[in-house]
């Protein structure tokens, strides 16, 4: 190397700087993608995304449609979960309540939360829940048993979407898994879980 | 100029010994080391095919007593063959070598930086390679996920060391490419010899400076998507778990997006060197130059808004289905356009039949094969059908094996020549090609019989109805790889020969700036900048 840069060393240390920064950014990208994907599910119930809404719509359509409800407990959960109810027929727009039985077997305390999922995915985006118990930890004392209500309405605008508007049935999955967050107490780099009453 | 003077002024005498190689910073040097390599690491991920070509030979199992360990054979098949052999042969063994001759810079622009380069990737095969030893899965060695390590099997599947080991050997491929890709980026763009503009450049640089970017913009993203599995598995962090409010589908969109750009960083350099080949042998200049340039660009482009074509069966909305399927058809088109330029250049050519023009054609008949089952591929209807059947093995193995691989050899027996200064008798890279040639479609072909009637991939035994096919791909790659034994007689021939091959051994149609070299080319070449005038590619 010379003493003194030349205008070629100059122009490469340019542009190595100018491509290791492009590397910081795509990295950075990666990381924002955790995030944005999030949002992007929320906003377009992607992947069965759930939608979360405060208010019923107003009217209903005439059209019926069925929604299922299925109860899953992962392995090495001591839990029982069923549907009280499970498949109930409902108005498009019309806003339903049902109930969830879980049942803790365990002599001790245990903590889970549950995930949630619609099939088909694609009915995600329709599917709204004005209340339900998922993404917050649930403590249940030996042998305690807990009703939890789910509240939901089908988004009317179900009917415009070309890619699913023969649709007769939604199935609601609701999976109950231990608390991770309890087992390893190390720190969450992911949102804390919102409670979404 | 004046700069090039003042390097030469201060060089020490040329290394020798031990220290010509480890402590390297030469880019030809590096680029043989790259080569080698890349040779040592194919014998292994050859190994591997054959072991489960042999297993798949006959139903039932034959020679893995654990099924999972076949998985972890495929496994480490992929990445070995994807990171260790295809990539660094092409970028780091010809890239190094050809790209600063071709124009006319006297080394790379980070001689020290291309040797760590080089060094990262003896460690992480290493690490690679430890990975296939210790616990994976529970009660068996290595991991059987794929190369794609898709969660949930990675992340709750493998409780062992295993991936770790994986993880940690792709975090130091990738960095060993992305410093490589800087060094070619800065290199092309600011070390060209005086007059060559970037329209008159060789396509070959052309097409290591699209690659550059393409490592550079894709690598990054595999980097933190695979960081995110390592902290899933060891940390107690959530990104890809479902059970924690992670998402399992957001690491596919991550990988692929990664993934898709992949694929053609591992053919683009192989399009740059079949266009000189093909241009030499056919004694005429390249079909539309500035065309084939940009159509590079343009595949370079598109290349990275169309990776969910990997992930038609994840559950994406029929919309987002069909933007998918029509962008990835739209990657035809300046594929086409490569594709057609190479025949325009033969036609009305003076073609000779050369080892590495016989090479060359075969390439461009086989990747077009490969190119139209993966346009049958992009159709979402069509391919959730054929989703992980052994058809998509086969479209891979006609773009990778058949095509990348072969444009590998097709530079080697081109460039051989110029790199030892040895001649490989032209008979003995003819015979090769045509064993390879059969071996390998005796090997893929049939692959689309047993994917069309539904034989999914990843296991190691199959039903009744698919044995006879399934006997024909092992014979055929008994084929290919007894092809490898010609080649290693080439080399073998070529330093036992007295014969040394002159400063241009293919003739006027070649006409980039390595064939003005001696060869092999001095250990520092162009103490003078070459000026460069006219357009000659």
């Amino acid at each position: 190397m010379s003493e003194a840069p030349s205008p070629r060393i100059a122009s490469n240390r340019t542009t190595l700087i100018a491509c290791v920064a492009l590397v910081g950014v795509m990295v950075g990208a990666a990381y924002a993608a955790v995030p944005l994907y999030r949002l992007f599910c929320q906003l377009t119930g992607f992947g069965g995304t759930t939608q979360v809404a405060s208010v019923a719509p107003e009217n209903a359509l005439a059209q019926s449609i069925s929604v299922r409800f299925d109860a899953n407990v992962a392995p090495g959960l001591p839990w029982t979960f069923k549907a009280e109810t499970q498949v109930t027929t409902l108005k498009i727009g019309e806003t339903a309540t049902i109930f969830y039985k879980i049942t803790n077997n365990a002599a001790e305390p245990v903590t889970a939360q549950a995930t949630y999922n619609v099939q088909p995915d694609l009915a995600g985006a329709y599917f709204n829940k004005l209340q339900c118990f998922c993404f917050t930890d649930l403590t249940l004392k030996p042998g305690e048993t807990l009703d939890v209500p789910v509240v939901f309405f089908v988004d009317p605008a179900l009917v415009t979407d070309k890619d699913i508007a023969t649709l007769d049935t939604i199935t609601l999955s609701y999976t109950f898994f231990p608390s991770k967050s309890r087992k390893t107490p190390v720190a969450e780099l992911t949102e804390p879980p919102k409670p979404q009453l | 100029m004046a700069q090039a003077a003042t390097l030469n002024a201060t060089q020490e005498g040329n290394p020798t010994g031990w220290k010509r190689w480890v402590m390297s910073t030469n880019h030809k040097d590096i680029g043989t080391m790259y080569l080698f390599f890349a040779i040592i690491a194919g014998l292994v991920g050859g190994f591997l095919s054959i072991a489960m070509r042999l297993e798949l030979q006959e139903p039932g199992l034959q020679y893995f007593t654990n099924p999972q360990t076949y998985n972890v054979f495929v496994t480490g098949h992929g990445l070995i063959m994807v990171f260790f052999v295809v990539m660094p042969a092409l970028i780091g063994g010809f890239g190094n070598w050809f790209v600063p001759l071709m124009i006319g810079a006297p080394d790379m622009a980070f001689p020290r930086m291309n040797n760590i380069s080089f060094w990262l990737l003896p460690a992480a095969l290493g690490l690679l390679i430890i990975s296939l030893f210790v616990e994976g899965a529970p009660g068996s060695d290595g991991f059987g996920g794929g190369w794609t390590v898709y969660p949930p099997l990675a992340t709750m599947g493998h409780p062992g060391p295993a991936l770790d080991f994986g993880i940690l050997s792709l975090h130091l491929a990738g960095a060993s490419s992305i410093l490589g890709a800087i060094n070619f980026i800065t290199t092309i763009l600011n070390m060209r010899a005086p007059g060559m503009t970037m329209h008159k450049m060789p396509l070959f640089a052309w097409a290591i400076l699209v690659t550059a970017f393409l490592l550079l913009l894709s690598l990054p993203v595999l980097a933190g998507a695979i960081t995110m599995l390592l902290t899933d598995r060891n940390f107690g962090t959530a990104f890809f778990d479902s059970a924690n409010g992670g998402d399992p589908i957001l690491y596919q969109h991550l990988f692929w997006f990664f993934g898709h750009p992949e694929v053609y960083i591992m053919i683009l350099p192989g399009f740059g060197m079949i266009s000189h080949i093909i241009s030499t042998f056919s004694k005429k200049p390249i079909f539309g130059y500035l065309g084939m340039a940009y159509a590079m660009v343009a595949i370079g482009a598109v290349g990275f808004i169309v990776w969910a074509h990997h992930m038609y069966t994840a559950g994406l909305a029929l919309n987002t289905q069909r933007y998918f399927m029509f962008a990835t058809m739209v990657i035809a088109v300046p594929t086409g356009v490569k594709i057609f330029s190479w025949i325009a250049t033969m036609w009305g050519g003076s073609i000779r039949f050369t080892a590495p023009m016989q090479w060359a054609m075969g390439f461009i008949f086989l990747f077009t094969i490969g190119g139209v089952t993966g346009i049958v591929l992009a159709n979402a209807g069509i391919d959730r059908n054929l989703h992980n059947t052994y058809y998509v093995v086969a479209h891979f193995h006609y773009v990778l094996s058949l095509g990348a691989v072969f444009s590998i050899f097709a530079g080697f027996y081109y460039w051989f020549p110029k790199m030892s200064g040895r001649i490989i008798p032209d008979w003995i890279g003819i015979f090769h090609f045509w064993v390879a040639f059969v071996g390998s479609n005796v090997l893929f072909f049939p692959m689309h019989f047993t994917g069309l009637s539904g034989m999914p991939r990843h296991y190691v035994d199959y039903p009744e109805a698919f044995a006879g096919w399934n006997r024909i791909s092992s014979y055929g790659s008994y084929i290919f790889a007894a092809g490898l034994l010609i080649f290693f007689y080439g080399i073998l021939r070529a330093y036992l020969s007295p014969v040394r091959a002159v400063n241009n051994p293919w003739g006027e149609g070649a006409k980039t700036l390595e064939w003005t070299l001696s060869s092999p080319p001095p250990h520092h070449q162009f103490d003078m900048l070459p000026r460069f005038s006219g357009s000659g590619h």
